[in-house]
């Protein structure tokens, strides 16, 4: 029962690190990556030749780079220009800008898929355009968004594992020192997979729930497509 | 007393209207008929700016539009030509997201800022009076086009419009449903509401309409009251089209 023992002593420590790093860590870059990738949908959308043009370059960059550089490059290669950030920090911004530049294409293709009569009818009855936005456009907007959202969200969580490479003390590199000091990486790692399936079990089940809010207006006919 | 002259519009290098003069009294019921392309509903976008026309003016009571090709109304000029119109559409573009009385008070809590409780007391009478009352709670994909296009005509009331415009109300409707919208337009019509609407619909432009005008390639051809434009059209285009409208039936049912 030795590998039991191992397990037990290192849970609670793992679930420590994924509530104290992992979790925060993915909530805030989501939270954050969520405002940029609206701002940028917003500037590719309406935001005229410049700005559109700002906002696709923004994309092409990010999305055209391994997130593992990217992370690499904010915290080892930024100190050479004398910016120097903690560890934690730098793994904020590195998933913020990544989770802005894919969340932004959802949100541009959310949006255009409202039909231009729910913008004339809210300017009918008087809406400003920020009006529009805010009543009419987003919030059916945010049902076509979520599943596709709730994506990125899942796959942002696994992928703040990688902060473990810039010395963020998350639940994947606590895995790692343990399995370090114990040579038992067969047990460690599988106990690690399972709190990551454990987190984003979570994240599955609040999609469901906010799935259904979204769309208690629809017939059922519509709800099941 | 809506008034629009001159009024010229173009998408990109095509043009769709061509100068065209449109007086609305207070209480008139105005058709638009003619061909689809004709410019019917560019020219109902144009009276609250939905389309923003690149020559004429537009005067809606005491506010008044010069419109040029360089610039755009001022933005609150734009607004407030629209608190004071009401629109329906084909599609009824009902807010999905949001039960009938939901739809009525929109406008009236988020534009012009409503007590909650007043807001759905004048919903509820205008859902009323569209025969809808039953409905109040229930989401637009729940209702039968006929019901939306009420609960549309309801919300395009709410803020007390001078002016109802109504881009092919029936368009969308079998005919039963249809004339379920007719009748509920042809009671506002006898209130004195004043409407102006684009249709192919030759009931509501023969039985609702006080005046009909034929518009074709972007100008007025001919007006004139239901029984002068159906039934003795001056114009050869107008009759050519009017006949169009008419004969089929007679035609092909052999009478």
């Amino acid at each position: 029962m030795y590998w039991l023992k191992i397990m037990l002593d290192s849970f609670w420590p793992f679930v420590a690190a994924g509530l104290i790093f992992t979790v925060p860590l993915s909530l805030l870059s989501f939270a954050l990556g969520l405002c940029l990738g609206f701002l940028t949908a917003l500037a590719r959308l309406y935001g005229g030749r410049v700005l559109s043009s700002v906002a696709r370059f923004y994309v092409w960059v990010i999305r055209g780079t391994p997130l593992l550089v990217q992370l690499f490059l904010i915290f080892y290669g930024l100190p050479n220009l004398g910016i120097v950030l903690d560890a934690f920090p730098a793994a904020l911004i590195g998933f913020t800008l990544n989770m802005g530049a894919y969340t932004s294409e959802i949100l541009r293709a959310a949006i255009s898929s409202i039909s231009p009569g729910q913008w004339e009818a809210a300017f009918s009855i008087g809406m400003s355009w920020p009006q529009a936005m805010r009543r009419t456009i987003l919030p059916q907007a945010a049902r076509v968004a979520t599943p596709p959202l709730a994506n990125s969200f899942i796959g942002l969580v696994k992928d703040t594992s990688l902060a473990a490479a810039i010395t963020v003390p998350e639940l994947f590199q606590s895995a790692q020192r343990v399995a370090a000091a114990t040579y038992e990486p067969l047990i460690l790692y599988s106990e690690a997979a399972l709190i990551y399936l454990m987190f984003s079990s979570v994240l599955s089940a609040l999609q469901s729930r906010l799935e259904e809010r979204l769309g208690k207006h629809l017939s059922p006919l519509e709800a099941r497509r | 007393m809506i008034e629009l002259s001159g009024i010229a519009m173009s998408y990109g290098q095509t043009p769709v209207l061509h100068g065209v003069d449109l007086a609305l009294p207070k209480g008139s019921v105005t058709a638009l008929i003619g061909p689809s392309g004709g410019g019917k509903s560019t020219l109902l976008r144009c009276v609250n700016l939905l389309g923003i026309p690149q020559a004429g003016s537009l005067k809606v009571g005491d506010i008044e539009i010069v419109f040029n090709a360089r610039a755009r109304p001022r933005r609150d000029e734009i607004l407030r030509v629209r608190r004071r119109t009401g629109m329906i559409f084909q599609a009824f573009n009902l807010f999905p997201h949001r039960s009938a009385v939901r739809n009525v008070m929109e406008g009236l809590t988020a534009v012009l800022g409503w007590e909650e409780e007043r807001a759905r007391a004048r919903a509820i009478e205008l859902l009323t009076k569209v025969g809808l009352e039953g409905k109040a709670e229930a989401y637009p994909a729940a209702l039968s086009g006929g019901q939306q296009q009420r609960v549309a005509i309801a919300r395009a009331l709410a803020h007390s419009p001078e002016l109802l415009l109504c881009d092919e109300p029936t368009s969308a409707l079998d005919p039963e449903l249809a004339a379920e919208v007719v009748e509920t337009l042809r009671a506002l019509a006898a209130e004195g509401v004043t409407m102006l609407m684009a249709t192919h619909d030759l009931r509501l432009a023969a039985s609702v309409a006080r005046e009909v005008v034929f518009l074709d390639k972007g100008r007025i051809v001919e007006s004139g009251s239901p029984q002068d434009i159906f039934a003795r059209p001056r114009e050869e285009r107008t009759q050519a089209f009017v006949s169009t409208l008419t004969d089929f039936v007679s035609d092909s049912m052999g009478i």
